[in-house]
């Protein structure tokens, strides 16, 4: 306990809690809107008519706030965490580190306000209006800034590697930011503008953005968190760290190639999405080289598997992460890129990167992490088989559906009768899908009750831990008052 | 000095610097020729930037998210040709900021989709997709025939898109330009002095949305869906010829 009172003092753990909190908050919220949009495709009247949650208006709301809200907190909250650990340092600068929580809460919502008012650019999980992406930038330099400044201070000459990876996801997430949304506004008090680049130009743009953020954000930082969390939790030492850098710097490198696989067969010239593809499939080997050395980690604790919830969530996740970066190559060959193209295939591709790796570790990581901030434990550790089991039920039931969905349409749509003709209509595809939307739509409600599980059993541990740091100042107090007397 | 890996552990300038470096290079390679490469747009007749009502009708596209369910790419393959004609070039959307090619088809492609359907069934079908396709999943968007077109800003954001390079006119001299690339009739809807005159003619010239005493939203967007795909003639083009750009 004296360790631990010490450690309160020495690092700034009130920034990683509210986090860590507004990470759980939303993510709940994202989740919700995911499903809802989820159950609107399957029985469309629940759009009711109302502009503010018709489909097309809350998809963005959905994806800003599970990648940006859910995502983006983790990750400010796990790397705010890790780097004064590793360090052994505080936090560089408290104002500033407020800075960037005030400043990144307040951007996601006021964009999802602004989605469902009309006010979006048009451009996948870019939607945010100009002036929005000025307060982004300006909260992305500030973290910049507290990151490598908290660095500096580290008391052992070498940067850890999950460090790496963080920085390598702050200096990326900064460049594709800038680049992918220099636009000219309309006006000073006109919410819209218009991008700098146009058509072909500006789709390579922003699949190099869009593909990136994938990368960089829900990848690179995800494996900092891996590269700490893992090894904490296990106990044990990094598998291999020769490896580590072997695939740091591979995936920083590959990565920035791989966008023009999105433009497969569209008017982007055969050169680029070629070259895209070819990056895609080397990728494979850094992936998986991040996944081996997580999972190679455990090699001689798999006993752990066993008796702790966390590691099993943390190991579940990398298992994902191999599985979807495995996919991802496949979908990038340009035949079955003509299949898969346009299609719930993509969708369901990227929930099992999303809610499998990203979502799964970041859960992982938030059991581990939650009882050492607070200084206690856990309320309930049952309630993490239950959350572990309602999630990974839930993705199951999400990708699969995804994949009938989506190759089914895929087939229908290029399938011809005996004359030559098309031998289904578009809507036919569309009647085709409805089954299979619905069960991605319970999938999601698995996925979101076990969030539900998460939050409670958050919400009684931080409520225990005041419970009992009240007692124990009362008897302090008690004790105080005794010597005085 | 002995090169290893740890010196760039020790050294946290060494390992930004370097980390820039390996994540530029992909970006510079695949975007930067995209401009300098001629052949990436395909020279082709027909192609103009939107006029006024059209490009509020592509404001209200982009604002409902529409690219979210529908894309405007069609694909070099026998069955997206049978199903929505000829496959989208570089050049049809070479004025389009920010560009609207789409990723997920929930919806048809809608890349060809002007002209297509009537006036009358896009306004029918925006304001309840059931009445005229049952099965359909799309939203109905009835807000489109209440709300009137707000145009007040239409010179504004016409200069905003001059500004990233869509060649709209402010003087005599880029009005002559236009008349001289586009021919007169185009080069006129292009003059930001007569936008919102040519917004409004437009908006009469033809029953859009049914009423033509009011100027709605949905006139704008059906104007919009209405010239999608509908700029090149392909007829005066050999297949041969766009395949040289590929």
């Amino acid at each position: 306990m004296v360790q631990s009172a010490a450690a309160t003092a020495q690092y700034n753990y009130d920034i990683v809690k509210k986090f860590a909190i507004m990470a759980l908050v939303w993510g709940l919220l994202g989740m919700s809107a995911g499903t809802y949009i989820a159950a609107e495709l399957a029985f469309p009247f629940l759009n009711f008519d109302i502009a503010a949650i018709t489909f097309g208006r809350l998809r963005p709301v959905h994806t800003t706030l599970v990648i940006f809200g859910f995502g983006g907190s983790a990750l400010f909250a796990t790397s705010y965490y890790v780097v004064q650990r590793t360090s052994q340092a505080r936090l560089a600068s408290d104002w500033m580190a407020n800075f960037t929580f005030w400043g990144w809460q307040l951007s996601v919502l006021l964009g999802v306000i602004g989605y469902m008012n009309g006010i979006t650019e048009g451009k996948e999980y870019a939607e945010f209006p100009w002036y929005i992406d000025l307060l982004i930038a300006v909260t992305w330099v500030m973290y910049f800034l507290v990151f490598i400044l908290t660095l500096r201070r580290r008391s052992q000459p070498h940067i850890y590697v999950a460090n790496w990876f963080y920085l390598a996801f702050i200096l990326a997430t900064a460049i594709l930011h800038i680049f992918r949304n220099l636009s000219v506004p309309v006006g000073l008090f006109n919410p819209t503008s218009y991008s700098l680049y146009s058509g072909v130009q500006d789709a390579m743009v922003q699949w190099w953005y869009g593909h990136n953020a994938v990368g960089f954000f829900l990848t690179a930082a995800f494996l900092g968190m891996m590269y700490y969390f893992v090894p904490k939790q296990a106990g044990r030492p990094i598998y291999s760290y020769r490896l580590s850098i072997i695939h740091f710097w591979a995936l920083s490198f590959m990565y920035m190639w791989v966008g023009g696989h999105h433009l497969h067969w569209t008017a982007l010239p055969d050169w680029a999405s070629s070259l895209a593809a070819a990056f895609s499939i080397m990728l494979l080997l850094p992936s998986w080289g991040g996944m081996i050395n997580g999972i190679m980690t455990l090699s001689g604790a798999w006993d752990k598997l066993r008796t702790d919830p966390i590691m099993l969530f943390l190991i579940t996740a990398l298992s994902f992460y191999g599985m979807s970066t495995f996919e991802g190559p496949m979908m990038s060959l340009k035949s079955v890129n003509a299949l898969s193209h346009y299609t719930d295939w993509t969708i369901g591709h990227v929930h099992s990167g999303a809610l499998g790796w990203v979502a799964m570790i970041s859960f992982g990581s938030f059991y581990h992490l939650i009882p050492r901030l607070w200084e206690t434990r856990l309320y309930s550790v049952q309630l993490v088989y239950v959350h572990f089991w309602l999630a990974t039920i839930g993705i199951v039931l999400y990708i699969a559906s995804m994949w009938v969905s989506g190759i089914g349409q895929g087939l229908m749509l290029r399938a011809f009768d005996d004359y030559g003709n098309l031998a289904y209509t578009f809507i036919e595809s569309v009647v085709f899908m409805h089954w299979p939307l619905v069960v991605r739509m319970i999938g999601g409600m698995f996925f979101v009750s076990g969030v539900l599980v998460m939050g409670f059993n958050v919400l009684m541990t931080v409520r225990n831990a005041k419970r009992e740091q009240a007692a124990m100042e009362a008897k302090i107090a008690a004790k105080m008052a005794k010597a005085v007397i | 000095m002995k090169l290893s890996h740890e010196s760039i552990e020790i050294n946290s300038g060494l390992m930004i610097a370097l980390t820039l470096v390996a994540i530029s290079i992909g970006g510079l390679v695949e975007i930067v020729p995209l401009y300098f490469i001629q052949d990436t747009i395909e020279k082709v007749e027909g192609i103009r930037p939107y006029t006024p009502l059209e490009q509020r009708g592509r404001d209200i596209y982009i604002r409902e998210g529409c690219y979210t369910c529908h894309s405007q790419m069609i694909r070099p393959f026998r069955d997206e040709h049978m199903r929505y004609g000829h496959y989208s070039l570089a050049a049809e959307s070479k004025y389009d900021h920010p560009f609207q090619w789409g990723s997920k088809r929930t919806g048809p492609d809608l890349a060809r989709v002007g002209r297509k359907y009537s006036n009358a069934w896009h306004t029918q079908h925006l304001n309840n997709p059931r009445e005229v396709v049952p099965e359909s999943i799309m939203p109905n968007y009835p807000w489109l025939l209440e709300h009137e077109l707000d145009y007040s800003d239409i010179a504004d954001r016409m200069r905003a898109l001059k500004m990233v390079g869509v060649p709209y006119s402010e003087t005599e001299e880029e009005y002559l330009a236009n008349v001289e690339q586009f021919g007169e009739a185009v080069a006129a809807q292009l003059d930001i002095h007569d936008a919102e005159r040519n917004l409004l003619m437009q908006g009469q010239a033809e029953n859009w949305d049914g009423d033509r005493t009011r100027l709605t939203e949905m006139d704008a967007l059906v104007a919009y869906l209405q010239v999608l795909g509908t700029m090149v003639d392909f007829g005066k083009y050999d297949e041969g010829y766009f395949a040289e750009f590929r």
